[in-house]
Order: structure tokens, then C-alpha cells, then sequence
């Protein structure tokens, strides 16, 4: 039994989510089995909005195969509160505290939640 | 119990560092463990204790079937690679100091050039791909697959905030080519390099990584032994002091992926490490001799000196630029052209550095070399003559 299991559930149904803690009501991420403020077990999957803000970014290559098409790894500030890793896309220039938003892509078989530069209005 | 500055490193061996050995890691690491033990002047027979990493595949039964020790008192490893690469020497220190065992074995013998290339994507280290695990990472899944590409985006927020540039850490490899040059035991021996050659090489991890930022890839295996002070007196060598050693792990930090706190500007554990080290020895960054820093990827040498108040936060690029920390400077860093320059022995060939600097053997000698500070952030040591 995996602690981030109910992320990937989530994903696979078009959703990102978090932990929020039954008790003291934080988020965490990535996933624990126990709430590092209060150390309550009680806990439910809560739905993110999908909108952060870039926090950090690499372009990512293969070392071995040097032309391989890089990806771009960014660190998203989601608006709830909560970092994660991802990738994004369609973005030529990368500025940090930029308005990004999830999509859902097949990705190597398997569906990841990516992001994109933000389409509405800057949240 | 007697304090740690009780105990001392009496003896250290190392094989030669090259990037492909020819034979089994067992026996990088039996020859390195024979060759400290003869070095401190003592028999196999005598070492009661033993300590590697918990990633080292040698076996402690089966090395001492090949030293022939007759028995172990006491074994213990350390966790989170090159992050706990001076961990080794604060255990050992805490066993000979409680009297667990008397003369302690520290090794960590690898094949990681010709063998299993840490700078190659392993899905298995990374918990994915394997033994029922997750098919999709948190990490991994995202391109985040080799250490350059995920310390890199670690050290962005650092680089950003400061505005360090790819040449302001190019100032550092070049100094670190520059030590490794003269230095025989180094793989770059008689091949430094210009800033020019540096800005050349192609880019790993756009914008902060370029290939010549990374350490290198090694075979090799490298020993201590760790006595009490009172004992090393009848050994064959100078003893170096055990001046403090400690661990610091924060809460919310994570290792390799520490992309969680809220401000990634700054080393906490470095910083903490920092804290203890000073407070145990009585010392300070200013009594420091010789530095020798673990440089994965050089950005973290900036990050480091800032976290040990060497120079303040934001100004390591320019503290470099100054000349601080060549041979000559206020405060050299890895005289032995450290793991970029000399090999990559997971962080032990640099604590060897530290001795023979306080021993006055060293290919790169530092004048009256009489306190060292050995880190990698999550671990450090102040060693000392004896």
C-alpha cells in the first residue's frame, strides 16, 4: 500500500489533489501517512485548482543522448498552498512567479499531470 | 563515555581512482582497508569495529575473511550517500569513544564509472520500476533521473536569487582543476583547465549545469581508521584529531528531491551542521585552515561557504573571484582538487585530503594546515593536529 496512491487515482481521473489533514486542516505534499503539524492519521483527498505560479525551473536532458528533446521540470506554487514537480509546457521563455495551469497528458503510457502558461485571467 | 576529540583518524589508505578498476569492488575495498590498517601500524587482527555507507555493496564478513580479522565488536552504516560521507568518522569516533570497539575500519569501495553510473537514469534508486513499486513517481516520472538534473533544480532558486552565473561557478572548477593538477593521486593530474574551456562544455542541465560542473565518475576505494588519541601515541603515524563531528537532518528536508521548504535560498543543514561543529570545538569559521567542501555539482561549494559564514549569504561568487580559496588564499578549499577534480569516492577521498593536510604529506601542502573542516552539508568533521 502506497502513501501516494490516491494521487495517481486522482490523476487517472482528470484530478490533482493533496492530503488535507481530518484534524488541523493542513495540506501536505508530497504524501505522508501522518500530518506533520498535528501527527493526526485522519485524513481526506482534497481537489486542487490546478493554478500555481513557476517557482523554480531546469531544462532537463538525456546525459546520454545529448539531442534528445529536453524537458522542462519546473517547481509550481500552487494557490492552495503546496509545491509540486512538473513539467511545462508549451512555454519558449520561463519566468519565475509566472501563472501556470494543470493539463492532464498521456505521457509514456501512463498519465501526468502537466502544466501550461496560464490562459484566464493572472489568479 | 569520553568526548569524540578523545578518538583520532590513525590511518588511511586508498586504490588508485580511475574509471575502470578491472576488478570486483570487494576487492577496491580490501585493498584500501589493508593499506589504512598498515598505514596506522596496525595488524587486521587488531580492528574490533567497522563502518560504511549503507548504499556500499561490500559485505563487512566477506572483508574480513580477506583482511583475516578474527572478530567484530561493533559495525554500523550511514544513510543518504555522499550527504552522510562524514557521518562514517562521527560513528566510529562515538564507538572507539564509548568503548563499543577500539580500533574502528571506515571504508567505501566502488565501481561507479565502470560499473552502475550514478550519472545514468536507474529507476530502481529512485523507488520506481521495481520490487511492486509505484509505476509513476512524483520525481522520476518528470525527466527528474539523474543527480544533475535534480540537484539542479535545487540549486535554480539559489542561482536566481543571487544572480550567479555559469562563469561564477566556473571559477571554482577551474580552481579545482587547478589543485587536482598537481596533485598525482588526481584523475585531472597535469590537465587544468581555462574559464574558456569550462564556458565550452556542453550544457547537462540548462542554465546551471555544463558537464565540467559535475564530479566525476570513479572506481576506487578509500579507508580510515579511527583510534582513541591515547592509543595513536604508539602508533606509526601522527594522529589527527577528532575535533567534532556531527549529522544535521531538518524537518521538511528531503534528500536529493529538497524542493519543499517555502524559501529554497539557503542550506539549513548546512547551516545547522555549521552550528554544532563550532559549538563542539570551541572553534570558528575564522580558525579554519583548509576546507574541504563535497562538490557533487560545484553550485554547492557556493552554497556551503555561505552556510558556514566563510562569506555572506550571496557573496561565495565573489569571495571565489577573489582569490579566497586557491592554495594561497584566506581559506583554501579541497587542496586535492576535491571530487570534480580528483575522483569521485562518494566524499571519502576528500576526509583522507583533510588528514594527510594536517599530517603536512599532502601533494598540494598548505602551510601549517592545524584545523580542517571536512562537509557535505548534512555531515561535517573538524579534524585537527594532534
Amino acid at each position: 500500500m502506497s502513501d501516494e496512491a490516491f494521487f495517481w487515482e486522482g490523476v487517472d481521473r482528470g484530478q490533482l489533489l493533496a492530503q488535507k489533514c481530518g484534524d488541523c486542516g493542513s495540506l501536505r505534499h508530497p504524501p505522508l501517512p501522518m500530518c506533520p503539524a498535528c501527527q493526526s492519521l485522519n485524513w481526506t483527498a482534497q481537489a486542487l485548482s490546478g493554478h500555481g505560479r513557476v517557482h523554480g525551473w531546469i531544462v532537463s536532458k538525456h546525459p546520454s543522448r545529448p539531442d534528445e528533446s529536453p524537458r522542462t521540470v519546473v517547481l509550481v506554487d500552487l494557490e492552495e498552498g503546496i509545491r509540486m514537480v512538473s513539467n511545462l509546457e508549451g512555454a519558449s521563455h520561463i519566468e519565475i512567479g509566472a501563472p501556470v495551469e494543470v493539463v492532464f497528458r498521456e505521457i509514456g503510457g501512463a498519465t501526468l499531470p502537466q502544466f501550461r502558461p496560464a490562459t484566464g485571467a493572472s489568479r | 563515555m569520553k568526548p569524540l576529540k578523545s578518538t583520532a583518524i590513525v590511518g588511511i589508505g586508498q586504490t588508485e581512482f580511475s574509471k575502470q578498476s578491472g576488478r570486483s569492488e570487494l576487492q577496491l575495498a580490501a585493498e584500501a582497508s589493508l593499506a589504512a590498517i598498515r598505514d596506522a601500524g596496525l595488524k587486521p587482527s587488531d580492528i574490533d569495529g567497522m563502518v560504511t555507507y549503507v548504499q556500499d555493496s561490500n559485505d563487512e564478513l566477506q572483508l574480513m575473511r580477506c583482511l583475516g580479522i578474527e572478530q567484530l565488536r561493533w559495525t554500523g552504516r550511514t544513510p543518504f550517500g555522499g550527504g552522510g560521507s562524514s557521518a562514517p568518522v562521527q560513528l566510529a569516533a562515538s564507538a572507539v569513544a564509548s568503548g563499543a570497539a577500539r580500533n574502528v575500519l571506515i571504508y567505501r569501495a566502488f565501481n561507479e564509472r565502470s560499473g552502475q553510473r550514478f550519472g545514468q537514469p536507474a529507476p530502481i534508486h529512485y523507488g520506481v520500476g521495481g520490487g511492486g513499486a509505484p509505476a509513476r513517481s512524483l520525481h522520476f516520472s518528470y525527466g527528474l533521473d539523474t543527480p544533475a538534473k535534480i540537484y539542479a533544480l535545487w540549486y535554480q532558486p539559489y542561482m536566481h536569487r543571487y544572480g550567479v552565473t555559469s562563469e561564477d561557478l566556473g571559477r571554482y572548477v577551474v580552481v579545482s582543476r587547478k589543485h587536482a593538477a598537481t596533485n598525482p593521486n588526481a584523475w585531472f593530474y597535469d590537465k587544468p583547465i581555462t574559464l574558456e574551456d569550462h564556458q565550452a562544455s556542453r550544457w547537462i542541465v540548462e542554465p546551471m549545469l555544463r558537464l565540467l560542473d559535475c564530479c566525476q565518475e570513479s572506481d576506487g576505494g578509500v579507508a580510515l581508521v579511527v583510534s582513541s588519541m591515547e592509543r595513536a601515541r604508539d602508533l606509526r603515524q601522527k594522529p589527527v584529531r577528532v575535533a567534532a563531528a556531527t549529522q544535521a537532518h531538518r524537518m521538511d528536508g528531503h534528500i536529493m528531491f529538497d524542493y519543499y521548504r517555502p524559501d529554497l535560498v539557503g542550506y539549513p543543514e548546512a547551516y545547522a551542521s555549521a552550528q554544532e561543529l563550532w559549538t563542539q570545538s570551541g572553534l570558528g569559521p575564522q580558525d579554519m585552515d583548509v576546507a574541504m567542501i563535497y562538490e557533487n555539482f560545484s553550485p554547492v561549494v557556493l552554497m556551503t561557504l555561505e552556510a558556514h559564514g566563510f562569506c555572506k549569504e550571496g557573496e561565495a561568487k565573489d569571495f571565489i573571484k577573489s582569490g579566497a580559496i586557491e592554495l594561497t588564499g584566506q581559506l583554501p578549499v579541497n587542496p586535492n582538487g576535491g571530487l570534480l577534480g580528483e575522483g569521485y569516492i562518494h566524499g571519502m577521498n576528500n576526509i583522507t585530503e583533510a588528514v594527510r593536510q594536517l599530517r603536512g604529506t599532502a601533494a598540494n601542502q598548505v602551510a601549517d594546515a592545524e584545523n580542517v573542516l571536512v562537509t557535505v552539508g548534512r555531515s561535517g568533521l573538524i579534524l585537527q593536529k594532534a
